[in-house]
């Protein structure tokens, strides 16, 4: 099955000795070899509308590797069965390779497998928060704090559940460059603040917000924290022992993973006192007719059959992204953002979107004479994949007073020929529509 | 007929200098639609005698295709009668919704152009948008905005 177990501490069960990190390479990996990568990716090696085709749709979802489908084509050939509950040898595979899984995340964020809780992506995460520890905590009067640059994944369960519960949001304001203004962040963690729930990196205009200092921020005034890692965590390091976070929450199909399959991360002291989420089969230790007994985290939130071969394919994508390094995925996301800049910012009418450093390799923009959705469209005449309409942050763009832009994100695997030829496909745009 | 032929056809001409573009202030009916993930909105105001669509205008922003169609909308269904904006309301939207393709109806005129975005599913809401609008204010319940797309 995909690769070997994660080198655990055999015969400790002290937390700190079993969480493991990935032993990260040698650091920032040579230019030439991220061109290599791309034989790694069937899907790229084909034209659209008669042009190769230019994938910089990553922020929405990455393509997936050659391993992460075998391990998908794997699991189904050889080992499919149902997990946690089989007494055969299928089902004893099922559920190793399951639980293999979750050991690699917890590698993967420097937590304890027990702190992994599959789900089905970065909402579902953060929907589990807001019901089952949300409900609890968050009463009449109190206050959910987030930022105005939250996807609206971030900010519809919120708004769900301030309105039961009869709580408010208040919100960490974004200047106009498209970062956070932190001049009153005490005042706003002062008070009934129970949760400040923020986004890493910016799906739609590509800030990267300083998380670990909001959190600790945030801990000194004693308000939990979730961090909403779904464009960071397969694009730089993220350890949650780092970032001192409670929750953390992000998606497996945005970092070469399966879609249908995410992480939570929840510190073991809070998940183990949190009601359960969803209630049915293999989150009870007990069933009767009138009540039931809970499994201990992370089982107690995963009701019903998991998505067993997507865990497992994610498994496989994080040990993926570990031979490289994440923090030399991230200087090449850095690379192609700076070469990206560098060569839209001529181009007649064009506004970019965020700020110009401390940025991901997303990058959103406007062009004065052509609607966001007539450059995606006649991109894509051109093999050019790209996004266009709000990035589900409708708010955020209204304050930046945008209605709607386009965005081209980035993934190991392109290259700065491909940004070239973008260049080349806008500038037609541009001139077309002007 | 490609994307950019489209366009170069008839579309930028309209999106770039619509008709019966502004306010319409003796309007006896008026309807939004948006398009929230695009950014579309359009808000169309109509005067409505008992027998017919007299007039029409519609302000607001949105994509070239989004314009353009409301732009055109408004050349053809001016002066038409209630029953005649209805059916060519509801010919549109066959016209880009059906499953099979649909011949466009001959009083169409330039308007059959847009049977062309049938092929690029994405683009649909866009070219549909001004026409639902007008649909509402014909089936007179206005109250409600009204959105072509599902999520957003």
């Amino acid at each position: 099955m995909a690769g070997g177990k994660p080198d655990f501490c055999p015969v400790s069960s002290h937390p700190t000795c079993r969480r493991e990190k990935f032993r990260y390479g040698s650091g920032v990996a040579p230019a030439h070899s991220w061109l290599s990568t791309r034989k790694d990716f069937p899907i790229l090696d084909q034209e659209v509308n008669g042009h190769p085709l230019i994938y910089f749709d990553n922020a929405a979802t990455s393509q997936k590797p050659r391993v992460v489908i075998d391990a998908l084509t794997h699991y189904y050939e050889f080992d499919n069965s149902n997990v946690h509950r089989g007494l055969h040898e299928l089902s004893n595979r099922a559920t190793e390779d399951y639980e293999a899984a979750r050991r690699t995340m917890a590698a993967f964020l420097g937590s304890l497998p027990e702190e992994i809780i599959f789900t089905r992506g970065t909402t579902e995460g953060i929907n589990l928060v807001a019901r089952s520890w949300g409900e609890e905590h968050i009463g009449r009067g109190d206050v959910i704090l987030l930022t105005e640059m939250e996807h609206h994944s971030n900010l519809v369960p919120w708004q769900l559940l301030a309105k039961r519960q009869g709580a408010t949001l208040r919100f960490v304001p974004v200047t106009p460059e498209g970062v956070l203004d932190l001049s009153d962040l005490d005042a706003l963690l002062d008070g009934p603040v129970k949760i400040f729930s923020m986004v890493h990196i910016s799906n739609s205009i590509g800030t990267i917000n300083p998380v670990k200092e909001l959190c600790a921020r945030a801990r000194q005034a004693g308000v939990i924290t979730l961090v909403d890692a779904a464009q960071s965590s397969g694009h730089c390091p993220v350890d949650v022992q780092d970032l001192d976070c409670d929750f953390l929450a992000f998606s497996g199909h945005k970092m070469c993973g399966p879609t249908g399959i995410g992480v939570l991360y929840g510190r073991r002291a809070i998940l183990d006192a949190m009601a359960p989420f969803h209630g049915g089969g293999e989150m009870i230790s007990s069933v009767r007719f009138t009540e039931s007994d809970f499994k201990p985290a992370p089982h107690r939130f995963e009701a019903g059959t998991p998505s067993i071969a997507q865990a497992i394919g994610l498994g496989a994508a994080a040990k993926y992204l570990e031979g490289f390094g994440r923090s030399a995925i991230f200087a090449h996301d850095q690379e192609m953002a700076d070469e990206a800049l560098a060569q839209w910012e001529d181009i007649p009418g064009i506004r970019i979107l965020g700020p110009r450093t401390h940025r991901s390799g997303s990058v959103s923009f406007v062009l004065k004479d052509a609607h966001a959705h007539d450059v995606v469209s006649m991109a894509d005449q051109y093999g050019l994949a790209l996004r266009g309409g709000n990035h589900c942050t409708q708010p955020l763009l209204h304050k930046l007073g945008v209605p709607a832009s386009a965005r081209a994100s980035f993934y190991f695997y392109n290259t700065p020929e491909e940004i070239a030829r973008t260049t080349g496909i806008l500038r037609k745009i541009q001139a077309f529509f002007a | 007929m490609n994307l950019e032929e489209l366009y170069q056809e008839i579309i930028l001409d309209h999106s770039k200098r619509p008709r019966n573009f502004g306010p319409l202030p003796d309007a006896t009916a008026t309807a939004r639609g948006d398009n929230p993930s695009c950014g579309d909105e359009i808000d169309l105001a109509v005067k409505l005698t008992p027998e017919q669509v007299e007039d029409l205008k519609f302000s607001g922003q949105g994509c070239a295709i989004c314009m353009a169609s409301a732009s055109l909308m408004s050349l053809k269904v001016k002066g038409k009668s209630r029953q005649e904006a209805a059916g060519m309301a509801e010919a549109f939207r066959h016209m880009l919704t059906s499953p099979e393709e649909l011949e466009p109806p001959e009083s169409f005129g330039d308007l059959k152009i847009f049977s062309a975005v049938r092929r690029f599913p994405q683009r649909v809401k866009c070219a549909t948008l001004a026409w639902r609008a007008l649909e509402q204010v014909l089936s007179a319940e206005p109250e409600e905005p009204i959105t072509t797309e599902e999520d957003a």
